[in-house]
């Protein structure tokens, strides 16, 4: 009856709150929106200029969507003054690339089409002069996917980690500076003189923030994979536990670390050292490729654990019987943060 | 018939700084006492331990019979801190609501004592309004009905009645005396106006974390030679620095 009581209190205070509904239940939406149109906007036909250049090769450079543009003379000068994104020079037989590289990724891609066509057309060339060797050079590799297809985006591998995401970072703010609010107000002392035990208390925060924490993920969930399209190849149902799990996890590591901080400023400061290194470790970034140490530090953070388990389920179509490890793990942290809780409220009283 | 709390040999430092030291106090059923001292001087440190809120370094606190902390004999204590800790985003009745469902008072038990602690304090017609919305002495009254929701057997009130008007102290004086008289609740109060302290049963000079003297007002008068409890205040001040100045 007290944890019902504190539960709808919790719960009053939070439906008052409209501005911290709006960041609960709007913010992560916007955001996931903003991320979807920033990575699946048309990427802009690469512009390449040449000099020398005979007509076959300009024709098959432009059918891989690169705009060819031809000139008399040209220099590196040429390249910025005209905003190019690099220049083809044939001299003497040879054929030299000068990238502008201001963007990498830009200039690595542009790169890799022009050796492609230029390749093809050597190829052409001896096709042409020895047809015999056609029949084995013709053949086309056809590509095959594991996960995804020829149409996945890097979104559509991001996606799944960044609502996993969202759900954590907005419950962890907002759970911890529920308890916090109430320790600087004093209303957590004025609790501790009425006869309520702490294990009262942290459930009831648990289940307070935690039916806002369901309704948040659910809408979240149902965003991502029904309005933005972003590919969930296995169960829905799958997503929103794990997304649940996750959300107990940043409700009880809220709370937590709501008592290290004494202010709603200091509780901001955990953003930096706890919430985003989280994402580092989430899967986005290969673990594989890291120094071993960080890969141990992965192992700690409930983030790695969501991520792969989300990525499984949404990208790979896996079931939770494959996921299994990583909701243990995930359970494994929400009780011991749970039962830290409990200590760490002896602060305020010992029973 | 046993006193309502035993104090025996306190001591509480918060770090290194002593801010209780030996303190021993009795104060028996039924009894208004009252806890005078400047500023900084322990009494609500003293209070506190006595709710069971902070921990004694050494030293035993017995409440109603039972060694303090304990979670039981909370339900008996009705007690009023020093700070308003109200939750402003409720209205001052979901206030009363939600305290009187930690003491696991009934609906029926809810909405009488509600309705007696809001009447006592004046604000049954704000009891909607959000409290963000009250005035300072609206708080404090809150607060003040908020310790009496569960008709606890012990009320501690810490500086009850500051930024409260005349008029509404007079009557929040009066029901803390018939309280006492005829309910025979015990009841501590920590004061700053002397007049108060005047009214109550029994008064305890705190300073520098140890009680000075303690007796009726009258009594501290005698034991001072003045003719008010604002000289007995002065002068225990005056006495503890020749004290300190001897030493
Ligand atoms: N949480 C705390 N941490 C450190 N020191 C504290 C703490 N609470 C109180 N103190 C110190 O203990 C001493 C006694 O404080 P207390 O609040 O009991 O005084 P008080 O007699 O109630 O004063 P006032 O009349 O101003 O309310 C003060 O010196 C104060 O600085
Ligand atoms: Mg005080």
């Amino acid at each position: 009856m007290r944890i019902s009581a504190l539960i709808k209190r919790i719960t009053l205070q939070l439906l008052r709150d409209k501005r911290t509904l709006g960041l609960m239940f709007v913010a992560p939406l916007l955001i996931l929106t903003l991320m979807y149109f920033l990575f699946n906007g048309n990427t802009v036909d690469p512009k390449l200029g040449v000099v020398g250049i005979d007509e076959q090769l300009v024709k098959g450079l432009e059918k891989t969507d690169i705009q060819v543009i031809e000139y008399e003379k040209a220099s590196s000068d040429t390249v910025i003054d005209k905003d190019l994104d690099g220049l083809l020079e044939a001299d003497s037989g040879n054929m030299i690339l000068t990238l502008k590289n201001d963007d990498t990724s830009k200039a690595k891609a542009l790169q890799m089409k022009v050796n492609q066509v230029a390749a093809a057309q050597v190829q052409k060339k001896l096709i042409q002069q020895s047809p015999a060797a056609g029949g084995m050079a013709t053949k086309q590799i056809d590509t095959k996917y594991v996960y995804g297809n020829k149409d996945t985006v890097f979104f559509d591998v991001l996606s799944p980690i960044l609502v996993g995401y969202f759900v954590f970072f907005f419950v962890f703010i907002i759970s911890g500076i529920g308890l916090l609010r109430e320790r600087t107000t004093g209303t957590l002392d004025r609790l501790m003189s009425t006869p309520i035990r702490r294990w009262e208390i942290v459930t009831a925060y648990l289940t307070g923030y935690g039916i806002f924490a369901i309704v948040q993920t659910v809408i979240v969930v149902i965003y991502a994979i029904n309005v933005l399209d972003i590919v969930l190849a296995g169960s829905i149902f799958d997503v929103i536990l794990i997304n649940l799990l996750l959300a107990l996890v940043a409700l009880a590591l809220g709370i937590l670390l709501s008592s290290f901080a004494a202010s709603e400023f200091q509780m901001i400061q955990f953003i930096p050292v706890v919430v985003i290194p989280q994402v580092f470790f989430a899967g986005i970034f290969p673990l594989d490729g890291m120094a071993d140490w960080l890969q141990a530090v992965a192992k700690i953070m409930p983030m790695y654990y969501a991520g792969d388990a989300l990525k499984a389920v949404m990208y790979k179509g896996m079931g939770l019987g494959e996921i299994s490890g990583d909701i243990i793990a995930l359970a494994v942290f929400a009780v011991i943060f749970i039962a830290l809780n409990i200590v760490a409220l002896k602060k305020y009283r010992t029973l | 018939m046993n006193p309502s709390i035993i104090v025996q040999k306190v001591n509480k430092s918060f770090g290194k700084k002593p801010v209780l030291n030996e303190v021993n106090l009795t104060i028996g059923k039924g009894q208004l006492y009252g806890l005078i001292g400047p500023s900084g001087a322990g009494k609500t440190t003293l209070v506190k331990m006595i709710v069971g809120m902070e921990k004694a370094n050494s030293g035993t606190i017995h409440v109603l019979d039972e060694k303090m902390p304990n979670l039981a004999i909370l339900q008996e204590i009705g007690y009023m801190a020093q700070s308003n800790a109200l939750y402003l985003e409720l209205t001052g009745e979901e206030n009363l609501k939600f305290f009187a469902s930690l003491f696991k008072l009934n609906k029926d038990e809810q909405r009488t004592r509600i309705a007696y602690a809001s009447n006592l304090v004046n604000l049954t017609a704000d009891l909607k309004k959000r409290v963000a919305a009250y005035s300072g002495g609206m708080k404090r009254r809150l607060s003040l009905a908020i310790a009496l929701i569960q008709d606890p057997q012990l009320l501690i009130l810490d500086e009850p009645t500051v930024g409260i008007d005349p008029e509404l102290k007079l009557s929040i004086w009066n029901e803390l005396l018939r309280l006492k008289n005829d309910e025979g609740k015990t009841i501590i109060v920590t004061t700053h106006v002397m007049d108060e302290a005047e009214r109550c049963d029994m008064v305890a000079m705190v300073r520098d974390g140890a009680i000075l003297a303690s007796g009726t007002p009258d009594e501290l008068k005698d034991l001072y030679h003045v003719g008010s409890l604002d000289e007995v205040f002065l002068k225990a001040g005056v006495k503890q620095h020749e004290n300190l100045g001897v030493n």
